[in-house]
């Protein structure tokens, strides 16, 4: 896809889900060395659907971790359709605290249709989990960046994506809750996807004239050369301040994103 | 809609909130902003704070202004929540509650402003913190702004948390989605109203994804307290007494008596 390629919102919604775009692994392939991937939750399982590790960006060790999606039926079900559970949520948090402790910047990529509505997910406290990491991510005192690369699915992204700096492809998509969900409030009929994702406001272009996202990369063969430039960028910026002060810029950013609006 | 017609409604619901002490519940069982205040606080204690902050329609939604218009003739409010101070057994404590007559509770920009300048507010003063959360999470009309609240609720709620304050967050039917994965699931000791309806994912989408009907009970308060999800499960009428005790033994950490 190049970007001249104009898409409107709901060709975007279907362009994000694509089984043949980009998965997370070919991110951490292309663009970092010496992935080691880390397991568990250290309380109850390793969540398939969220991949984390360590790896080397340009030669220094960073986190990089982010939703994993399938190319076919059994890999959906083994990464569960990109739908993190609770565990997946305190992996995380277990290893944006790591990266605290030995100082490496926290990279996420996020492409998930939401977190797990499902009853183990919610015996084991989803809200709590999400809410954890959500809350773990703002505080961290090192760098944090993310790319959103496919579907931005409601709090499930946001767990992830509670960074110094949000980007997203130009064909991705981030949303309060997926098309259909909103159509089927709205319109009380979830096939009128394609109308509710003209007014919801939900594409890449759409977010950054908002202000809640920092900027757009395109996609196509620049795309890995591009998100690597991004990061060398403003890993540059980030790893200028303070400790203390990253993490108050960041709590600064979200305190006051919707600023304009307030009446 | 005139802006003054809310604010006369207000002025005269406000003048005798501190005569209430008998909570008349709504006909589903719940209670107004109002009657709960009402019923925690000491006599004529109450004093509301940020009753002006609203928002227009940052998502340009259609026919946003209408609802919202509607709403805040049929509350005397501009949001969903009430937020401002009062005495809870001798304590003065800040405190928000939230109104599901108001577009089901949920949370949008004028919701998580209020909570974070509360909790803000709080933090200055070195108050408690007590949030009624009642909500079926993000404000759909505002698109991504309301899931930012998300991240703006929980950065207030942890900066306080971390300089000591105390969060007390109650919940309330329903506490669902966004609200209950952001600040309502962050208090220092969180405590359910009997039989809330209180999760992420609704039991109509859970429903869907996994083919068959949810188990009795299942999402409800007791659940969660046998989940280890929550402190405690209060009946309404020992509401007032169990928020007294609790404060009263945290007066020389984060609060003031």
């Amino acid at each position: 896809m190049s970007s001249e390629n104009v898409l409107t919102p709901y060709e975007k919604v279907l362009a994000a889900r694509k089984s043949d775009r980009p998965d997370i692994m070919k991110y951490i392939n292309v663009i970092f060395d010496d992935f080691i991937e880390m397991h568990g939750d250290r309380y109850y399982r390793d969540d398939k659907s969220l991949i984390a590790g360590i790896a080397l960006f340009n030669g220094k060790p960073v986190t990089v971790m982010g939703n994993r999606k399938g190319k076919s039926i059994e890999e959906n079900i083994r990464y569960n359709f990109g739908m993190a559970s609770p565990e997946g949520y305190r992996k995380a948090v277990r290893l944006m605290k790591e990266a605290e402790k030995f100082r490496r910047p926290v990279i996420t990529f996020v492409d998930t249709p939401g977190a797990y509505p499902g009853m183990e997910a919610e015996s084991n406290g989803q809200s709590n989990a999400i809410a954890g990491s959500i809350a773990a991510m703002l505080k961290l005192t090192v760098p944090v960046i993310s790319v959103i690369t496919g579907e931005g699915g409601s709090g499930g992204a946001l767990a992830l994506a509670a960074a110094n700096r949000v980007y997203m492809l130009e064909n991705a998509v981030y949303s309060i809750l997926s098309p259909e969900g909103f159509a089927s409030i709205i319109y009380k009929d979830a096939k009128k996807a394609p109308q509710a994702s003209e007014i919801m406001k939900l594409t890449a272009q759409d977010l950054l004239t908002a202000g809640l996202v920092d900027g757009i990369i395109a996609e196509g063969d620049r795309c890995f050369s591009d998100i690597s430039r991004m990061l060398e960028k403003e890993l540059g910026i980030l790893g200028r301040m303070k400790p203390k002060e990253i993490a108050n810029s960041r709590y600064e950013k979200f305190r006051n994103i919707d600023r304009g609006e307030i009446k | 809609m005139n802006i003054n017609d809310i604010f006369l409604k207000r002025k005269k619901r406000w003048g005798t909130i501190n005569r209430l002490r008998d909570s008349e519940e709504q006909a589903d069982g719940s209670l107004t902003p109002l009657r709960r205040i009402a019923l925690i606080s000491d006599d004529k204690s109450f004093r509301e704070l940020y009753a002006q902050i609203k928002t227009d329609n940052p998502n340009s939604f259609p026919g946003y202004e209408k609802k919202l218009d509607a709403n805040r003739l049929k509350t005397g409010q501009q949001d969903a929540v009430v937020t401002g101070t009062c005495r809870i057994g001798g304590v003065k404590t800040a405190v928000a509650v939230m109104d599901k007559r108001f577009l089901m509770g949920s949370m949008g920009i004028a919701v998580g402003e209020k909570i974070a300048r509360l909790t803000e507010y709080a933090m200055k003063r070195k108050l408690p913190l007590i949030i009624f959360a009642a909500s079926g999470g993000a404000r759909m009309q505002e698109g991504l702004f309301s899931l930012m609240q998300m991240a703006k609720t929980t950065a207030a709620i942890e900066k306080f948390k971390d300089a000591g304050g105390l969060f007390i967050s109650y919940l309330t039917n329903p506490t669902t989605g966004g609200v209950s994965a952001s600040f309502a699931s962050l208090g220092d000791i969180i405590i359910a109203e009997p039989d809330a309806l209180i999760c992420f994912a609704g039991p109509r989408v859970i429903e869907q994804t996994i083919g068959q009907k949810l188990p009795e009970g299942f999402q409800h308060s007791e659940f969660l307290l046998e989940h280890g999800m929550i402190d405690m499960i209060v009946d309404r009428k020992d509401m007032k007494d169990t928020l007294s005790k609790i404060l009263q033994m945290h007066v020389n950490t984060g609060g003031e008596a």
